[in-house]
């Protein structure tokens, strides 16, 4: 593997772009592993990566049923950001958000992580109480967030539309300015290098199939489509699908998925500054560096695995955009795709250890997971190696959900992330 | 757009009059002191999340704005067929759906 770095490109530049080596190899499955990860998003492969960096452990397969970086990761709208409510909540995003801010110089590798700020809108009087309680809450917890006038956050953003008789007014606006953006593939193909790199066998086109347990009731490996991988333990991050891979161990979940959607628009020079949210009418905005601008919507009503949602809430976002940016309502749009989002009942991750012995599972990001990526695979690594959770994941368990202790950012936001 | 059929209106409409209202068939403790936490756990937030035919409730908010019970294959999103709440669960052989 070629180290990228001022000197490589102009080496490379003079001799015809001859010297770059392939970034990961194209792994076939061995006869067994200390660790299987199932599931080539972000947060598996990142897992591989911080399983080989930190703790040592370098016989590990993520196995992948289409291609690295294909779910989720590869079909978000990239927001990062960490001013969630609950203190659990704060400390995981935040870390989280430190690991990102290192994590182009940690892979060598440009995940292009762009703090350009995240302004979130309130539209009436619940959502600046409730957007103020966040900023007070997240300053307790040394997490920056600041809460800006309608003219203050026109000038932050001057697309956007504060008059007095908008469809949706904007009373007041959260801004985290330390939050922002990134490529989501660059994430991907950053941690899957730099695993690959250590020795983890990167394995695509091969669904696990089931996961199989022995006569103690411990995890024994996973079935695959090319066949029985043995392996001591068993991390599952397979976001949307969750459910039905658990399922086969007999660990039945508290998830259920459902289709998000984002599209982009023709791609136009520089013109929009920063992110933008608005919860309460379900739209969010920003521009790509090749131009884009990217939208998202939220969660279509139904469950599904179809990585498809309906038009009538693409119809309801645009409209929506169109009143909060009068600017774009001539804008084209070019494409727009759906993923498969596994929601839990209160809206925040499960990360840690399952009843089974061996099987881990990371999961229930739903809408808003790919800010997590560096922070979930960190600590997801941790859980593996240690076969006990890390300070920061610790109460992010399956259990709460009998135990009660739920960490409800559902109530806290009523709304995607 | 799904195209779901009203049981008691007897059309087949377009998904926007319709509000989804998750899995069906989940009924709830008759004596909630007597269950034990796991089957708390397991009422209020475990679901099968079924990949394929899912049991699930649908309200036709813009009509009748009655409940009714659909099966839906969670890969196509085809609605394979409806029935009225407090029927019997069908088999898909019931609804005529080749397995
Ligand atoms: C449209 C959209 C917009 C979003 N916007 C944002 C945003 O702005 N900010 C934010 O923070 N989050 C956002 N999210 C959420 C975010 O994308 C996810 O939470 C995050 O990417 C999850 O990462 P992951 O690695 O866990 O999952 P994924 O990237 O989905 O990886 C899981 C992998 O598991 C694989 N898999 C599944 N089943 C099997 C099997 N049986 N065998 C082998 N492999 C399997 C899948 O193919 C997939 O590649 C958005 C999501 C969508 C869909
Ligand atoms: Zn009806």
């Amino acid at each position: 593997m070629t180290r990228f770095s001022a000197f490589a490109l102009v080496k490379n530049a003079l001799n015809g772009q001859t010297g770059w080596s392939e970034q990961w190899p194209d792994a076939q499955p061995k006869a067994e592993y200390d660790v299987v990860i199932v599931g080539a998003g972000g947060h598996g492969l990142g897992a591989a990566h911080y399983l080989a960096k930190e703790h040592g452990i370098t016989n590990v397969a993520v196995i992948e049923k289409g291609w690295l970086g294909g779910g989720n990761t590869g079909r978000n709208t990239t927001i990062i950001r960490s001013n969630y409510l609950y203190d659990e909540s704060a400390r995981l995003y935040d870390h989280a958000l430190d690991l990102w801010e290192g994590l182009s110089q940690e892979l060598n590798y440009n995940v292009m992580f762009s703090r350009r700020g995240v302004l979130m809108l309130a539209h009436n009087v619940h959502d600046v109480q409730s957007f103020q309680r966040h900023v007070h809450a997240n300053r307790l917890n040394g997490v920056d967030n600041t809460w800006l006038t309608p003219e203050q956050a026109k000038e932050y953003c001057p697309p956007l539309n504060i008059s007095k008789d908008a469809r949706y007014p904007v009373l007041g606006a959260a801004l985290q300015k330390r939050a922002g953006t990134a490529r989501h593939d660059a994430v991907a193909w950053g941690y899957a290098r730099s695993a690959a790199a250590r020795g983890v066998d990167i394995v695509q086109n091969c669904p696990v199939t089931a996961i199989r347990r022995g006569p103690s009731g411990a995890v024994e490996g996973v079935e695959t489509a090319r066949g029985f991988i043995r392996a001591r333990k068993v991390a599952v991050s397979a976001a949307g699908h969750t459910s039905v891979i658990m399922d086969s161990a007999g660990v039945r979940m508290p998830l259920e998925s459902f289709p998000l959607q984002a599209l982009v628009s023709e791609p136009v020079k520089p013109c929009f500054p920063c992110v933008v949210m608005s919860n309460a009418v379900h739209a969010y905005m920003s521009q790509s560096d090749k131009g884009e601008l990217v939208i998202g919507s939220g969660t279509d009503q139904y469950t599904s695995y179809s990585q498809r949602g309906g038009l009538p809430l693409i119809e309801h976002t645009l409209a929506a955009i169109c009143e909060i940016f009068p600017i774009f309502t001539r804008m084209r749009m070019l494409r727009k795709w759906g993923g498969t989002v596994d929601v839990t009942p209160d809206r925040s991750a499960i990360l840690g250890k399952t009843p089974v012995e061996g099987l881990y599972v990371n999961c229930g990001w739903g809408t808003g997971g790919f800010k997590a990526t560096p922070g979930a695979a960190h600590t997801l690594a941790w859980t593996v190696a240690k076969d006990e959770p890390h300070r920061i994941n610790a109460p992010f368990t399956l259990d709460r959900f009998r135990t009660g202790r739920l960490i409800d950012e559902a109530a806290a936001a009523a709304v995607a992330h | 757009m799904l195209l779901i059929h009203c049981p008691y209106c007897d059309e087949s409409l377009p998904e926007m009059e319709f509000a989804y209202a998750g899995e069906a068939h989940i009924a709830r403790p008759v004596d909630p002191n007597a269950v034990s936490d796991d089957e708390w756990r397991d009422h209020l937030f475990v679901r099968s999340n079924v990949r394929g035919p899912h049991y699930e409730r649908w309200r036709h908010v813009h009509g009748c704005a009655r409940f009714f019970n659909a099966v839906r294959d969670t890969v196509s999103d085809r609605v394979l067929g409806t029935y009225a709440a407090g029927a019997p669960r069908p088999s898909l052989a019931d609804l005529g759906v080749e397995e």
